[in-house]
């Protein structure tokens, strides 16, 4: 009976050690700098507010973290686009003012690999911006350093709750240096392509509920040349 | 603990964190080359979201759109997308607006375990009520592709009880892109 007792302490011990393992893995860091801090080139910079509850409309499969918003949205349950929510909100330019509309899907990826430090989202933006155009951006996003520095934490204080300064990119590729591919559709983007980088702030995470105050931020790197481009 | 911690390492090895549900492809070849796909919308039941400056039913009840002027001729709507054999297999936006040097009607459909497509649609709409739109982009499986899209507003003519006003027939032909060949070695 001991042996048993032994064996059984023992799986337990071994498998938490090795969640512990894979949560404070020292070589699973993050990307740090985002690419397009340092460009030269112009740069499209939008903010959102990423929090259903600020947003004009946010669905998932309902019985998420994050509850949809206005309460009576029609609901994503049917089981091809369970795993997706989508978000309509407002895009905000660097003086704060409205931009445009952003729409965002984003859907689990089976690329996820959680031994590796990724827990992969595939997503896409539809952004429209009355005074540059349609702009469509595809990318896949990390939410692994955002799990291990703020979800986790949450889950395990005793008031289920997250409250700090954490700031990091989403965006992990599918462009080589952990860019998102961004496409222009009309206006002065039209036939540009370009790159991006999506980033969120958190100062207040729930275990409960999800994200309590948040705000997220696109980056877009118009080409240097748009002449020479397609 | 060493096999608690090999087990722990072989199940999350084995098992996908991530399954999505598929929904077998229905395509059919096109005439003139390509691959052609059916989606339709059943409307009013299939839309998320309604949202323009008129707020005139505005989808769902309770939406605030934004009162900026910048978004005064802006009409954004979300759907859920079905496949020929009406299985939900995807969401969609549709936008349009009226801006200073052209009109813009704009799709994206969002297929979850395939892909993307970015779809901008000539405004003008053809004979038979059908307009027409190039592929922009894509994303994972649409990446390679190029085609177009055409959008068509069928009225229903049901009257029972429940049923559709009518259906957004969405028919994209995809084409894939002409890939440069492998240079061949010559053997001397």
């Amino acid at each position: 009976m001991k042996y048993a007792v032994s064996l059984l302490l023992g799986l337990v011990l071994g498998a938490a050690l090795f969640v512990a393992g894979l949560l404070y893995n020292p070589f699973v860091a993050d990307r740090g700098l985002s690419p397009l801090a340092v460009t030269n080139a112009e740069v499209i910079t939008l903010s959102f507010a990423n929090i259903p509850v600020e947003s004009i409309v946010y669905t998932n499969d309902g019985e998420s973290m994050q509850a949809p918003y206005p309460e009576k949205v029609l609901q994503l349950w049917e089981a091809p686009i369970r795993s997706t929510s989508a978000m309509a909100t407002v895009m905000r330019d660097a003086r704060n003012q409205v931009a445009g509309i952003g729409v965002k899907f984003s859907s689990d990826s089976e690329s996820t690999r959680l031994l590796t430090g990724e827990a992969i989202v595939d997503s896409v933006w539809y952004v429209y911006l009355p005074e540059h155009g349609s702009l469509f951006i595809e990318q896949t996003e990390n939410y692994f350093p955002f799990v291990r520095e703020v979800a986790f934490p949450a889950w395990r204080s005793s008031a289920s709750s997250w409250r700090g300064n954490w700031l990091g990119n989403l965006t992990a590729g599918p462009g080589a240096l952990g860019t998102a591919a961004v496409t222009g559709g009309s206006g002065r983007v039209k036939g540009l392509k370009m790159e991006g980088v999506e980033s969120m702030s958190v100062r207040a995470f729930s275990a409960e509920t999800g994200l309590v105050s948040s705000e997220g931020r696109l980056l877009i790197e118009m080409p240097e040349n748009p002449g020479g481009m397609e | 603990m060493v096999l608690g911690l090999a087990a722990a390492a072989g199940v999350l090895y084995a098992i996908p964190a991530v399954d999505q549900i598929r929904e077998a492809s229905i395509i059919k070849v096109a005439p003139n080359g390509g691959n052609s796909e059916m989606f339709h919308i059943n409307v009013p039941m299939d839309r998320i979201m309604l949202g323009d400056a008129a707020q005139a039913g505005a989808v769902p009840p309770g939406l605030q759109w934004p009162a900026d002027e910048i978004l005064a001729d802006v009409r954004a709507e979300l759907f859920k997308i079905r496949n020929a054999r009406d299985a939900v297999v995807g969401v969609a936006v549709r936008t349009a607006a009226t801006a200073k040097e052209s009109n813009v009607i704009d799709w994206v459909l969002h297929l979850p375990a395939r892909g993307s497509l970015f779809i901008n649609m000539d405004v003008a709409s053809l004979e038979g009520g059908f307009r027409i739109g190039e592929i922009a982009s894509g994303s994972r499986e649409f990446r390679p592709l190029t085609g177009f899209m055409t959008e068509r507003w069928v009225a229903s003519d049901s009257i029972e009880e429940g049923a559709p006003s009518g259906r957004i027939e969405l028919s994209a032909t995809y084409v894939s892109q002409l890939a440069p060949s492998e240079t061949v070695e010559t053997v001397e």
